[in-house]
């Protein structure tokens, strides 16, 4: 695993996806999908990509 | 009393012909080796290849006309060399647009270009367009010309009962009814297989609900011959629109149906002709001038029975499975079926079969089809998504494919191709398959090879095992002659095709004698020295290959390739 990010960029990211969110209205969900279909190929993991679907689907 | 429809299907472009039904008569034979029940290309096409082998059939076709419609249109490579086997893929070559490229289109886009390999050794093209009507013409043709089928018109089987060593079919007419005993019975009679509701036989896997409306038109187009697949386009929201060219200006145009609409509001005249000029004005044809021949409905099924032998009843093509067509795998699958079956179902009729050989059909094709329905599966999903998820995935990916090379191979649903049965029961044991570093590994098909302009391998092929010998001497090796001899007296054929290399121009005690030009055979096929062979089964898939083979070794390969499974004899 890399290190863990930075609260700095944390919560850079928080505010960025929240925005965003609110910038595709009704589209938001297809933007979630496409953004994490972007973040898989820059992972570059399979096994980590499932495991990071696991995580996610917990606690909801 | 079975009465099938005695007027001619109406078309634009194919001259239906009603054949003249076969009603009983005190004198009829009623026993068969083999009676193939279904007359389309699945049961013509068997019955073709069991008479290349000398084994006679009765064929029984419910109906007295071909197929209505263009149904199964595109034929894979691997279907014309099954085709070439039978006699008719000269005449398939000579009418149909053979084709490699297919083009996906989102948002006037092109945003996916698949091109089918090409290779100069094959003979024919990835991919030939005809529609299946012409198929089954020459395929009646090819039947009636040859004098070990007997093809029976308007006959419709309504019954079946099994023995221990045949069955007895029910036959219904336009005459009279009367019974047909058949050793081997083969269920050739389509995605509504009667022969499968008699014996209460359910298929196996998923059915998917986005329907199609399939419509064949005729009009003048000036695109070249090639794959069209439109995402989501502003007529048809959210759905798939697919086309291709038939021979004669006639078009195929696929659609995606809104999902609450039913058939028969699909297939409305007036439905049709609005979506039909939407989807050509989108094409950038203006007031478009066409006809429609053929219009039909269609959803995608992934089903196969788990068993394709049940005693004495064989399955096979769309009786034994249902595939969707994306990926052209309906009719191309049920080919390599008749592929697979036809040798070893005569090779067991005339007593020369282990116990395992007709067993493998089951086990060979049973496995091809849950590959196929896996991967269909995916092109299914992407093509009509199954549920909010997929619909989703589906739809991100077709936005993000405008900008990003990298999900743009998620439109490539991989077409049909030749199976490779690398586990086959039938595959040598002790063979040097692993030490080869290239060339066909067992279970794949042969590789074709081209001889000269218009001279193929595969011209050559004969229906037999397949030995081909890799060799620089002036005669074949004494024990591997001996062998061959003892299996022929025993009434197996084998052809033996003899590659000469290093300057060596004629091979004594083989069928055939090819020289190894540049190195072409040896390459293709990974041989560094002569004394290697290649064992092919007779539907030309690699069974057996050796760096050194002798006659002891040939032994131990044709023992397990004609299903004796290990057991040492003959």
């Amino acid at each position: 695993m890399s290190q863990s990010m930075n609260v700095t960029d944390l919560e850079r990211a928080y505010d960025r996806l929240a925005e965003a969110i609110d910038r595709t209205g009704n589209d938001s969900e297809l933007f979630l999908v496409k953004l994490a279909l972007l973040a898989a190929e820059a992972l570059n993991d399979a096994e980590r990509f499932d495991a990071l679907i696991r995580c996610a689907g917990q606690d909801l | 009393m079975h009465q099938p429809q005695i007027v001619p299907h109406q078309s634009l472009y194919f001259p239906y012909q009603v054949y003249p039904a076969f009603v009983p008569s005190p004198s009829i034979v009623n026993r068969s080796p083999v009676a193939i029940v279904g007359a389309g290309p699945i049961g013509l096409m068997l019955a073709l290849e069991l008479a290349r082998y000398g084994i006679r059939s009765t064929v029984l076709g419910a109906q007295q006309q071909v197929c209505e419609g263009s149904r199964a249109i595109v034929f894979t490579r691997r279907s014309m060399e099954i085709f070439q086997q039978v006699g008719v893929s000269g005449v398939v070559s000579e009418q149909g647009l053979p084709w490699r490229f297919g083009n996906s289109y989102y948002r006037g886009q092109r945003v996916f270009r698949m091109e089918a390999p090409v290779d100069e050794h094959d003979r024919f093209a990835p991919m030939t367009n005809l529609q299946q009507q012409y198929l089954e013409q020459h395929l009646v043709e090819a039947a009636q010309a040859q004098p070990l089928i007997e093809l029976r018109w308007g006959n419709k089987v309504i019954d079946i009962e099994q023995g221990v060593d045949g069955a007895v079919l029910q036959v219904e007419t336009p005459g009279d009814a009367y019974t047909l005993q058949a050793d081997w019975v083969v269920a050739a009679d389509g995605a509504r297989s009667g022969l499968r509701s008699l014996l209460g036989l359910k298929l196996e896997g998923a059915s998917y609900e986005g329907r199609f409306v399939i419509a064949d038109i005729r009009i003048k187009l000036d695109l070249p011959t090639e794959r069209l697949a439109f995402f989501d386009p502003a007529w048809n929201p959210g759905n798939t629109v697919l086309m291709h060219r038939e021979p004669g200006d006639i078009w195929r145009i696929d659609y995606q149906l809104p999902v609450d609409e039913t058939p028969e509001q699909a297939l409305h005249p007036d439905s049709l002709r609005e979506r039909i000029d939407a989807q050509l004005a989108m094409l950038g044809v203006e007031n478009p001038v066409w006809e429609l021949d053929w219009s039909s409905v269609y959803s995608a099924r992934a089903l196969t029975l788990a068993e394709y032998i049940n005693h004495r009843v064989i399955f096979a093509g769309d009786a034994a499975h249902l595939l969707p067509i994306f990926g052209v795998r309906g009719a191309n699958t049920g080919f390599q079926d008749c592929h697979d079956l036809g040798w070893k179902l005569a090779l067991h009729i005339k007593g020369l079969a282990g116990a395992g050989l007709l067993a493998s059909y089951s086990d060979e094709r049973v496995k091809a089809a849950r590959e196929i329905i896996e991967e269909a599966g995916k092109s299914t999903r992407f093509m009509a998504p199954p549920s909010r998820g997929y619909r989703l995935l589906r739809d991100a990916v077709l936005s993000l494919s405008l900008t990003r090379e990298f999900v743009r191979p998620l439109y490539h649903w991989r077409t049909s191709r030749a199976h490779d049965y690398a586990d086959s029961q039938l595959n040598a044991v002790n063979d040097d398959n692993q030490l080869f570093t290239g060339g066909p590994r067992n279970g794949a098909p042969l590789l074709n090879v081209r001889l000269a302009e218009q001279h193929y391998l595969f011209d050559e092929l004969a229906p037999a095992y397949h030995l081909i010998c890799f060799t620089d001497a002036a005669a074949l090796d004494v024990e591997v002659v001996a062998q061959v001899q003892a299996r022929r007296r025993q009434g197996l054929p084998i052809q033996v095709i003899a590659i000469a290399m290093n300057g060596v121009l004629q091979v004594q005690h083989a069928d055939l004698t090819l020289t190894d030009c540049d190195n072409l055979f040896s390459t293709r096929y990974g041989v560094q020295h002569a004394g290697a062979a290649y064992l092919a089964r007779p539907d030309q898939h690699v069974c057996a290959r050796w760096l050194h083979l002798d006659g002891e070794r040939l032994r131990h390969g044709l023992n397990q390739a004609l299903g004796h499974n290990g057991s040492d004899r003959p």
